[in-house]
């Protein structure tokens, strides 16, 4: 069999990029404006944090942070930042904003990152067996299990792995990305952060699965009775290879869209497990950033997020088209 | 189950010269003060604070996070003792003069920086003038009356006052009013200087490195003044935001320290119980942080007398105690907790729990109870910090409807709540923790002070209350320099408080600190684990 060869669809491309870019502007400006919305700034925040402020250290506060300012003028100066790529400093985290989420990106990138993938994998090994077996044991206990899952909550999952894995077992550590009093380099280094990374990943992970085996199990049922299916059954094609060969790659569709979507989620998704596991990621500084009403980071983070959620729907569509050839790009 | 153990004690290191000197001294030589016979720092001990600190230096940033980690690397002139005494820090010997209208310091010698850079009494002058006064949350406040710092010498400085100021002195703790190296901060935007993430102070730790979101590594001074200190090599203070994970990084023996109430009220117990881990209550006398009810004079109801005492009367503070605080507070009679007993006084109104005569209260006041048994309803506003406000306001809730009060609770984050009561007043009640310090001229006159009242300025007087009487009573109380006509003052102080009740008091709660077992001086004084931690060890 010759491989399909296709053409690159340019014109598809820029077209996509140039909706991104104006998404991403209107993204920015829309959450600018819903951010004025909360009550207080972070002037009040920091001095509420310090327990005591006068209110020329309020006053000076909201001059550093440029809060004295009117608010289309703020909202100027935060797309000037956004287009020349400098983000600014934050007073608030006395750091540059860039530093402070680049920083966080590689713990959450690394968490998120193994979560979805167990997940995904979970997802389809298991959501498969669950079709293949409809209605019989093997997928009732697979789709009660999902919808347990799928029920708790991600916060007291991880809780509970702690108090069982790492507190009575002794298994993983409890918390935190590394063992700060190992001083660990090189590869050393690399396996302590693994070994801390299993439980948080295992946690963030379980919301996902949950879906992704519901997913897919739906998806493979709606193929597997299709006719093409009855076809390469009785040409004697083997259960297992029309499950993963010809049912899977169009059940698979729908749990593309989804993964690509909760992708988006990347920055911002991890905030109750980052929180649970002290995971130095993205989404505690978000929550940070949200609770001190530091709104430049926080809408810095958002932009950044909402980028992540149009360049992952961007390669989901081009998936499609390889994963199944009858989409047409246009 | 796996337990981090500390890094076993390092042989004493020394050189061959040492070694034949102390020899030739005898064994009496470890009490001779040979210069490079310092006892080698050992081990790595893990605190953890939360949330985050924004900065590592004090001197702008209050926020009790940085506090912490910027109290380790950075000095005051003054160290305090349980009995919030002053003790020698950067500053050897004090004294106040007889009119009060200045205090000599004499600085300690020898001492330096951490960049190698001598510290003198331009440092103490440019920290007081140039930053403190100017840049410190509340030091322009505190350090209102002084006018001006003399340096006739390296090691002597002057604070010339326009008053006598006696709540000074309780602040110059390293956590609280740091002194900063002129030279480093000397022409630049002291607010972004570098060092505020990277402190260059005089204390027994060094800043190391800073990784956001997870910790911070501090290592030993090698310099370091204070003799045969500090005792461990690396102190590292981890980021643990919840109080559930706290509980099991010590149970798992991954943290070996953690202060300020870390982990939740009902498994303090556990670890008292626990022969692997220690629990202090002392170590907050110079905070006292008070749980009060802050009522808004402003609501018609509240602004009769006879209602505010039927809240007083309404509350089962027996019950509160246990229920609320799971008996680790001190249930208060006034304003001023028994932790300060220079300032405290039995002797004021009191108002126990008696329903039946809130009812009677609110009966004369005019509200009488409806066809559903409830005369009126009020809102209660808190912060959400930890989960003592939660269960607070579910217990007051129960209290009030029984003199029918509907109490409605809101917790709200932090801006949201500074600015409905202080920028706003638009609330009924609100509780938030409040510190009495040291001192109550520096922590509790802002919200009985009349003129203290600002609004738009977060923690100081929003009920709206005004007492000529109060007045000048606190104001006397600021600048009388006689310890016992001062005393006097704040007695009475408490007896106007508990009289025209503005503010409910309900408790001090007592904020645990959490060791391993095998660690000693984890709260060697009143500021707990603000403390510089030259002395802290394990066994």
């Amino acid at each position: 069999m010759k491989p399909i060869r296709r053409r690159v669809p340019w014109a598809f491309l820029a077209r996509r990029v140039l909706y991104g870019v104006l998404a991403i502007l209107a993204i920015a400006v829309i959450n600018f404006f819903l951010l004025q919305l909360a009550p207080g700034d972070a002037a009040e925040a920091l001095a509420g944090q310090a327990g005591t402020a006068d209110p020329q250290y309020i006053a000076q506060l909201r001059a550093q942070f440029g809060l004295d300012q009117p608010l289309w003028h703020q909202l100027w100066a935060f797309i000037v930042r956004l287009a020349t790529l400098d983000l600014g400093y934050s007073y608030v985290f006395n750091e540059q904003v860039s530093v402070l989420i680049f920083q966080r990106m590689p713990a959450t990138l690394m968490l998120m990152g193994t979560a979805l993938t167990i997940a995904v994998a979970g997802g389809i090994v298991l959501g498969v067996t669950a079709a293949r077996f409809a209605n019989r044991w093997p997928d009732r206990l697979i789709s009660l299990g999902a919808l347990l899952l799928y029920g708790t909550p991600p916060y007291w999952i991880g809780l509970m792995m702690i108090l069982v894995f790492a507190v009575m077992l002794g298994w993983t550590p409890t918390s935190g990305m590394e063992n700060v009093l190992a001083f660990n380099t090189g590869w050393d280094r690399v396996v302590d952060i693994a070994h801390h990374l299993i439980l948080p990943a295992a946690a963030q992970s379980i919301f996902y699965l949950a879906i992704y085996i519901r997913l897919v199990r739906a998806g493979m049922l709606e193929i597997l009775s299709l006719d093409f299916i009855r076809v390469a059954r009785a040409k004697g094609i083997s259960e297992r290879r029309l499950s993963y060969r010809h049912a899977l790659r169009n059940a698979v569709l729908p749990l593309v869209t989804i993964v690509g979507t909760n992708v988006g989620n990347f920055l911002g998704g991890a905030v109750l497990t980052e929180t649970v596991f002290s995971w130095p990621g993205v989404g505690r500084l978000m929550f940070d950033a949200m609770f001190q009403r530091d709104l430049n980071l926080l809408l810095s983070i958002l932009v950044l997020s909402s980028t992540f959620v149009i360049i992952a729907n961007l390669v989901v569509d081009l998936l499609y088209a390889i994963i199944n050839p009858t989409v047409e790009l246009k | 189950m796996t337990r981090l153990t500390p890094m076993t004690t390092r042989p004493l290191q020394m050189s061959r010269r040492a070694l034949l000197l102390a020899s030739g001294a005898g064994l009496a030589a470890s009490a001779l003060p040979f210069g490079p016979l310092r006892a080698q720092p050992a081990g790595n001990l893990a605190m953890c604070v939360s949330p985050e600190p924004n900065a590592m230096c004090a001197a702008f940033n209050t926020a009790s996070p940085v506090t912490v980690v910027s109290g380790k690397m950075l000095e005051g002139l003054l160290n305090y003792d349980f009995d919030v005494s002053p003790t020698p820090a950067l500053a050897t010997a004090w004294e106040i003069a007889e009119d009060g209208l200045s205090i000599r310091f004499e600085l300690r010698q020898g001492v330096t920086w951490h960049d190698g850079q001598p510290f003198t009494s331009a440092d103490v002058q440019y920290s007081i003038m140039e930053i403190l006064k100017q840049h410190h949350p509340r030091g322009r406040s505190t350090l209102a009356s002084v006018t001006a710092v003399e340096t006739p010498d390296d090691h002597t400085a002057i604070l010339r006052l326009s008053q006598p100021a006696p709540a000074l002195m309780y602040a110059l703790a390293g956590w609280e009013s740091p002194m900063l190296p002129k030279h480093v901060y000397e022409g630049t935007d002291v607010q972004t200087n570098p060092a505020n993430n990277a402190p260059i102070g005089t204390g027994p730790f060094v800043f190391g490195q800073w990784e956001r979101g997870s910790h911070i590594i501090l290592t030993a001074n090698p310099n370091y003044w204070g003799e045969d200190e500090p005792k461990l090599e690396r102190l590292v203070i981890r980021i643990i935001t919840d109080p559930s994970a706290r509980a099991a990084a010590l149970d798992a023996g991954e943290l070996h320290l953690a202060g300020d109430g870390p982990i939740p009220v009902n498994q303090v117990q556990r670890f008292v119980d626990s022969p692997d881990f220690q629990v202090e209550t002392r170590g907050t006398e110079m905070n006292n942080s008070l749980d009060m009810i802050h009522t808004n004079l402003r609501n018609e109801h509240l602004a009769k007398l006879e209602v505010r005492q039927a809240l007083m009367h309404a509350m089962n503070r027996e019950q509160m105690s246990s229920v609320v605080y799971y008996g680790l507070a001190e249930m208060l009679t006034g304003p001023i907790p028994q932790t300060l007993p220079n300032f405290f006084t039995a002797d004021v109104p009191t108002y126990a729990y008696d329903p039946a005569r809130a009812n009677a209260l609110l009966d004369e006041a005019g509200f009488p109870a409806g066809a559903d048994g409830m005369r009126f309803g009020l809102r209660l506003i808190a912060p959400a910090v930890g989960d003592t406000y939660d269960r607070m306001g579910q217990f007051l809730r129960q209290n009030f409807r029984d003199v029918g009060i509907d109490l409605e609770i809101i917790i709200a984050d932090i801006p949201t709540f500074i600015r409905a009561v202080f920028a706003d007043y638009d609330y009924d009640l609100t509780m938030y923790p409040g510190s009495v310090t040291a001192d109550p001229t520096i922590g509790s006159q802002r919200f009985w002070w009349s003129k203290a009242a600002s609004p738009g300025t977060p923690f100081v007087n929003s009920t709206g209350y005004e007492s000529a009487e109060m007045d000048q009573v606190l104001e006397a109380a600021a600048v009388e320099p006689n310890p016992e006509t001062r005393r006097d003052l704040f007695h009475r102080f408490q007896q106007i408080a508990m009289t025209d009740l503005p503010i409910l008091p309900l408790a001090r709660p007592i904020y645990v600190t959490i060791a391993a077992a095998n660690v000693v001086n984890f709260v060697p004084g009143p500021d707990g684990i603000r403390a510089p931690y030259g002395s802290l060890a394990f066994t």
